[in-house]
């Protein structure tokens, strides 16, 4: 029998374990609809705010030599009622909402614009590392993160996960706060701080000077903090960071995650990254013998 | 060792064109960006100010490429004040490139819409007939005619200029020239670049013919890598997908002719 492709991130099921990241390219229905259609198992949208943010002036992105990215975007996005208006009229692509805010009823405001649209589950940011007093900021509080998440999950009844990241408080007591106020699940991680200077004007090359490492180089980081959670709670992950083959995507699943998160690998292997991931998971699944992907999950950690 | 076309390389600006009181031509050495094909862009830093996408210029000398930039928003002023001996950052070149048919051509282009349809031109083979459109809306705003004619001295062509307000070449739009030249012509394909209402009338037009038709169109552009999602029409990516599309796919497009996305992605009418 072929093997089932099919996860399930606590209470969100879905078909493939490869989705795609909160940032990258989540503007349009129709390109959420073409990246469903070429193998990605959700879409996380950029993140979403209360009013639109049109981000940081170019350059926003830089290409570090030997792989990855570092981007400061800016977390521009047309805001969270615009956003909403927008996929009202979306029923089969699985979409996670992404959001943004520095309050807890910034949050409760944007979950309300939704209510007329089909989620799959929020995604709350609470690790951007480039745009003050929201992500990384708040995710760096605790206390504000149990508010955050009280607050969302008294506001639906849709999954509410928490993307968290490396910023100055130890990501794990993140985690602990989400899961205290009753987060669904656990995105690890996010980009990591970091800059790029030109030798030849001497000055950094980003607008924001500093933005977000991703890709490869971040890779080992993401699965040692996926293998941590998982080692300490009992909380369904979903692997980000540097995700751009199927034996990433396995190393992920293996270390503990549910799902996975992939956004660089397209900037060096476009769209079609998806199908290829998931069907090297799938030839990988044959091999071994697994018939669905939960009998992997995690597998690493009993050796 | 090969270059990452991802990692931004500087350059010195070694010459400035004016070509017109708000249009100027940046020209500098980049052997990569000096044999890109006609379409494709390159992100072009102007340190401490922005980034930009480009369509690369053609140069008359080999190894060296050229910028022609409007100046417009802060971006494309920063580039336009750029002087001679100073450095700016190129990276690329990113996106596909126009299908060159062969027999009888026709070149659409609007303002620094023609750079790529000036590149066009340096691939036509010698048994071609083409016709260049030059659209613009006055005298003093019209530039890259004696440059067509050059480029198109070995062939049988016609460079035709028009101007809304009737001060140089043929008086009206440009696309009235489209609608009369396609109405008594074949064409074995036709190209073009420019303002998207521009290049929408010439596709729709081109296309009730049945004629193979294609446009280069621009977006708000971030990354440039596919990434960030700025330039989306649809849903394609301006940056990966194109900037060249057929003009039957674009018509099917509920964007094309219609809006873009400002820079928070919010769709605008024109």
């Amino acid at each position: 029998m072929e093997p089932s492709l099919v996860t399930s991130i606590g209470k969100i099921q879905l078909e493939r374990p490869v989705m795609l990241a909160s940032g990258i390219l989540g503007i349009s229905l129709d390109v959420f609809n073409r990246l469903y259609r070429s193998g990605a198992g959700a879409v996380v949208s950029k993140s979403l705010s209360t009013e639109p943010w049109d981000g940081y002036p170019n350059p926003t992105i830089f290409s570090v030599n030997g792989g990855g990215w570092i981007n400061a975007v800016g977390l521009s996005n047309p805001g969270a009622p615009n956003f909403a208006k927008m996929i009202e009229s979306n029923n089969d692509v699985p979409i996670i909402i992404s959001l943004v805010g520095s309050i807890p009823d910034d949050f409760e405001m944007m979950v309300k614009q939704f209510k007329n649209c089909k989620v799959t589950a929020y995604e709350l940011n609470l690790s951007c590392p480039h745009v003050a007093k929201v992500g990384l900021e708040v995710g760096d509080d605790p206390e504000l993160v149990k508010k955050i998440v009280s607050t969302v999950k008294n506001s639906t009844d849709v999954p509410v996960i928490a993307k968290v990241g490396l910023g100055t408080t130890h990501y794990l007591n993140t985690v602990n706060a989400a899961i205290e106020s009753g987060i669904d699940a656990i995105t690890a991680i996010n980009t990591i701080r970091a800059m790029a200077i030109d030798v030849e004007t001497q000055r950094p090359i980003l607008s924001n000077k500093f933005g977000g490492l991703s890709g490869t180089p971040i890779k080992h980081i993401a699965l040692r903090c996926v293998y941590e959670i998982s080692s300490k709670y009992n909380i369904p992950i979903i692997g980000c960071g540097g995700i751009s083959t199927w034996e990433d995507a396995v190393e992920f699943i293996l270390a503990g995650s549910s799902a996975i998160q992939l956004g660089s690998a397209i900037g060096d292997n476009w769209i079609h990254v998806f199908n290829d991931i998931n069907h090297g998971i799938l030839q990988y699944m044959k091999r071994k013998g697994y018939s669905n992907i939960n009998e992997m999950i995690g597998l690493a950690k009993k050796s | 060792m090969q270059r990452n076309h991802n990692h931004t390389k500087i350059c010195i600006v070694e010459k400035v064109i004016d070509e017109t009181p708000t249009v100027r031509t940046l020209i500098f050495t980049d052997d990569v960006l000096s044999t890109v094909l006609p379409g494709q862009f390159a992100m072009v830093w102007i340190p401490g100010i922005n980034e930009l996408p480009m369509s690369v210029m053609i140069s008359q000398e080999s190894g060296k490429a050229a910028f022609t930039v409007r100046r417009h928003g802060s971006a494309s002023t920063g580039l336009f004040n750029v002087q001679v001996g100073q450095q700016i950052g190129v990276r690329g070149p990113y996106g596909n490139s126009f299908d060159l048919k062969q027999g009888k051509l026709l070149l659409v282009g609007g303002g620094t819409g023609l750079v790529p349809m000036m590149r066009l031109l340096t691939f036509v083979k010698p048994g071609d007939d083409v016709t260049v459109l030059i659209g613009a809306k006055s005298k003093n705003e019209v530039f890259f005619e004696d440059l067509a004619n050059n480029l198109l001295k070995n062939n049988n062509h016609r460079v035709i200029v028009t101007t809304d307000d009737g001060t140089y070449g043929e008086k009206g739009f440009v696309t009235s020239m489209v609608e009369k030249l396609v109405n008594e012509n074949h064409f074995d394909g036709v190209y073009t670049c420019g303002p998207e209402i521009m290049m929408y009338k010439t596709v729709q037009l081109a296309h009730s013919k049945g004629l193979f038709v294609q446009a280069s169109l621009e977006r708000m552009m971030k990354c440039g890598v596919g990434i960030c999602g700025s330039c989306c029409v649809g849903e394609d990516l301006v940056c990966r997908d194109g900037t060249v599309f057929n003009g039957d796919y674009l018509l099917s497009n509920k964007e094309f002719g219609h809006s873009h996305r400002n820079k928070a992605g919010i769709l605008e009418n024109y």
